[in-house]
């Protein structure tokens, strides 16, 4: 009883809000698919790319992309240790690519042509191929994320099935991230006149690959607190502790290839003109990289819940502010106009986060999201081994194996 | 190929072309100063020099080479068309044309892509583009790109002092199919000087291009990787299995 008056009025503040959220996004969803995109954004002919491409899809493609790295460490470099904070970022990974595929409806001038890529293929685009990725990605994330659906409704065959080619699944989804978290960046490949020299790389596609490992897996930290405080999840620390030291690592590799980039390509004197560019992109930096780096590099920090949190939330705001600065400041220049998003345009963002928020919330409410406390499941994996495994070892259930 | 020759040097700014343009595509009338969906071209003046703008349809156009569904395309003709049926309206060309040519229809709930289409259809029944065809001063003559690569030349040598040495289009982003000749430097023409002469595609074809290498190598990688690191976990798997039993055979050997 207790419990619930005091969590009472929070729950009401934050409903408040993603109702506010949510009533804001269905008038400007309905304003921006009656009145077209020329109504509804700040978009022209001069800049045509903007906050829903910025954000929603490359941002959200790259939030997501600790489903991968979680999952490829635990099936296929066997760290077993992160087992049970695959449920939480598969889900969210599964949650953040039919957000982007939904935000991009919004952004598609004929969005009821969006399965066109399916069968007019045009091999030489990039978006061809960012299309076709997402769609199998998506796949696979919705294969990976059925077992716990399965587990709801005791279905065991099909969760068997599921089992038994985990681990191919696992290598394609890896396959299939690498390849399009890349390839978000090989998109502004063609823009070489476009794009400012601060961010135009031949290597943008690895800049964008190696940030979305970091950034995938400061979300998972971001996340856990979260969880942390809405789900009454117990925290990990221990294994925020090993994933940052992964973010640490990650963060360094990229910061050398930063310098690398900058000073090979010789645009070290971009970095003495002074403007909005130069700004932001050491804005982008120190937020996003040095100084997480720094902190995460510190093990008092790593260990500490708070530490863990701002650093990791440092990470995810400076990609952010990367993919905006390569889709928006970067291009802002050469378009000669300046572009800054409508309210409808804010409010539709605002409300395809905030459904992602609602269907993750529903989720942990009506399936297993979040396993068993440590002793429970120790038991019941011993459980498994001794009896189970022998009789059926040759099934080879990865999701069975005891912690060894 | 079919292609313009446009020379600045001879065009008095009467806009003719563009009037013959909105009628032979069904243009709205409007926008007469920048090019807009309804608008395939315009005419510019620099310090009393009249510059038009229009598609340029390179050799091998950005707009066609990244747009996912081929929606655009350039003909063997010369003309890169448009099909309506086929865009999904991601923009992607308009963000990738290094002339930010393509416009788009902002104002319509279903909107197109725009942009000057080479008079496509008129040049398939062995007509010329509407704006050749309207110009009373030689400014914009129509024919064979090699022939009108060597009409160009052939002005500029007829008149060195008349002409700067260069025919813009002949090698920008390996190619147009419209290209012009100036009697001052382009640049102060509101051209684009900064343009490789490769053309563009390339720069994404490159990352493309390796994807099968990628995909084939990193499948290896990672199984291996998995049946290394699993293989593993079998082995101190059974390893305590065996010594659970040793275990159990222990104690009832002790009791």
């Amino acid at each position: 009883m207790t419990m619930k008056t005091i969590q009472f009025p929070k729950l009401t503040f934050w409903r408040g809000v993603i109702a506010v959220i949510m009533l804001l996004g269905i008038y400007s969803t309905g304003y921006r698919f009656i009145k077209g995109l020329g109504a509804s954004t700040a978009l022209s002919d001069q800049f045509p790319w903007g906050l829903w491409i910025g954000f929603d899809v490359l941002c959200g493609v790259g939030l997501a992309a600790g489903g991968f790295t979680i999952t490829a460490a635990v099936y296929i470099f066997n760290m077993k240790k992160y087992k049970p904070i695959i449920r939480p970022t598969v889900l969210t990974a599964f949650l953040g690519y039919i957000l982007v595929s939904t935000a991009l409806l919004y952004d598609l001038g004929k969005p009821y042509n969006i399965w066109h890529p399916l069968v007019m293929w045009n091999p030489h685009s990039v978006m061809f191929e960012v299309a076709w990725c997402v769609m199998l990605y998506s796949t696979v994330l919705a294969l990976e994320f059925l077992p716990i659906v399965f587990e709801k409704f005791n279905m065991e065959r099909p969760s068997r099935i599921l089992r038994k080619i985990s681990i191919p699944l696992v290598i394609t989804g890896f396959l299939l991230s690498t390849l399009h978290q890349s390839s978000l960046g090989t998109l502004f490949l063609i823009v070489p006149e476009k794009l400012n020299g601060l961010w135009y790389s031949p290597i943008l596609p690895l800049f964008f690959f190696v940030s979305a490992i970091a950034a995938g897996l400061s979300m998972v930290i971001f996340e856990s607190f979260l969880s942390n405080r809405f789900f009454r999840k117990e925290l990990e620390i221990d294994l925020l502790e090993g994933i940052s030291r992964v973010i640490v690592v990650v963060l360094g590799c990229y910061f050398v290839l930063k310098i690398l980039d900058i000073t090979h390509r010789g645009v070290l004197p971009l970095l003495l003109v002074p403007g909005m560019e130069r700004s932001l992109f050491l804005a982008e930096i120190f937020i996003g990289v040095i100084i997480p780096f720094i902190l995460f590099a510190m093990p008092k920090v790593r260990i500490n819940k708070k530490g863990l949190f701002i650093s990791a939330f440092m990470v995810v705001i400076g990609f952010v502010m990367n993919r905006m600065n390569v889709s928006i400041t970067g291009m802002a220049a050469s378009s000669g106009v300046d572009y800054f998003p409508t309210w409808m345009e804010i409010s539709i963002t605002a409300f395809i986060v905030a459904i992602g928020f609602v269907v993750f919330a529903l989720a942990v409410k009506y399936l297993t999201i979040f396993q068993p406390a440590k002793s429970e499941e120790s038991t019941e994996k011993f459980e498994e081994y001794t009896t189970e495994f022998l009789q059926d070892e040759t099934a080879g259930t990865i999701a069975s194996y005891p912690k060894v | 190929m079919k292609s313009l020759l446009i020379d600045t040097t001879k065009c008095v700014g009467c806009l003719e072309c563009v009037g013959a343009c909105k009628r032979a595509n069904n243009l709205p009338e409007g926008d007469t100063e920048e090019l807009s969906w309804k608008t395939y071209t315009v005419v510019k003046e620099f310090k009393g020099i009249y510059v038009r703008k229009l598609c340029m349809h390179c050799s091998n156009p950005s707009c066609a080479s990244v747009c996912p569904v081929g929606a655009l395309h350039k003909t063997s003709a010369g003309p890169v068309v448009y099909d309506e049926d086929k865009c999904i309206g991601c923009r992607y060309c308009m963000v990738a044309c290094p002339f930010s040519v393509p416009k788009y229809e902002w104002s319509n709930p279903l909107p197109r892509i725009r942009k000057c289409i080479f008079c496509a259809e008129r040049l398939a029944k062995g007509l010329q583009t509407a704006c050749a065809e309207a110009c009373q001063y030689g400014a914009t003559t129509f024919g064979d790109r090699e022939a009108l690569l060597e009409e160009g030349r052939s002005r500029i040598e007829a008149e060195p002092d008349k002409y700067i040495n260069q025919i813009y289009g002949e090698n920008e982003v390996g190619g147009t199919s419209t290209m012009f000749l100036a009697g001052v430097s382009f640049s102060e023409l509101g051209f684009r000087t900064d343009l490789a002469k490769d053309p563009m595609p390339m720069l994404t074809w490159k990352v493309l291009s390796m994807i099968p290498d990628i995909v084939i190598m990193g499948g290896v990688i990672m199984g291996g990787i998995a049946w290394l690191t699993n293989r593993k976990n079998e082995v101190s798997l059974h390893e305590l299995m065996e010594k659970d039993k040793e275990k159990s055979l222990n104690k009832k050997d002790s009791k």
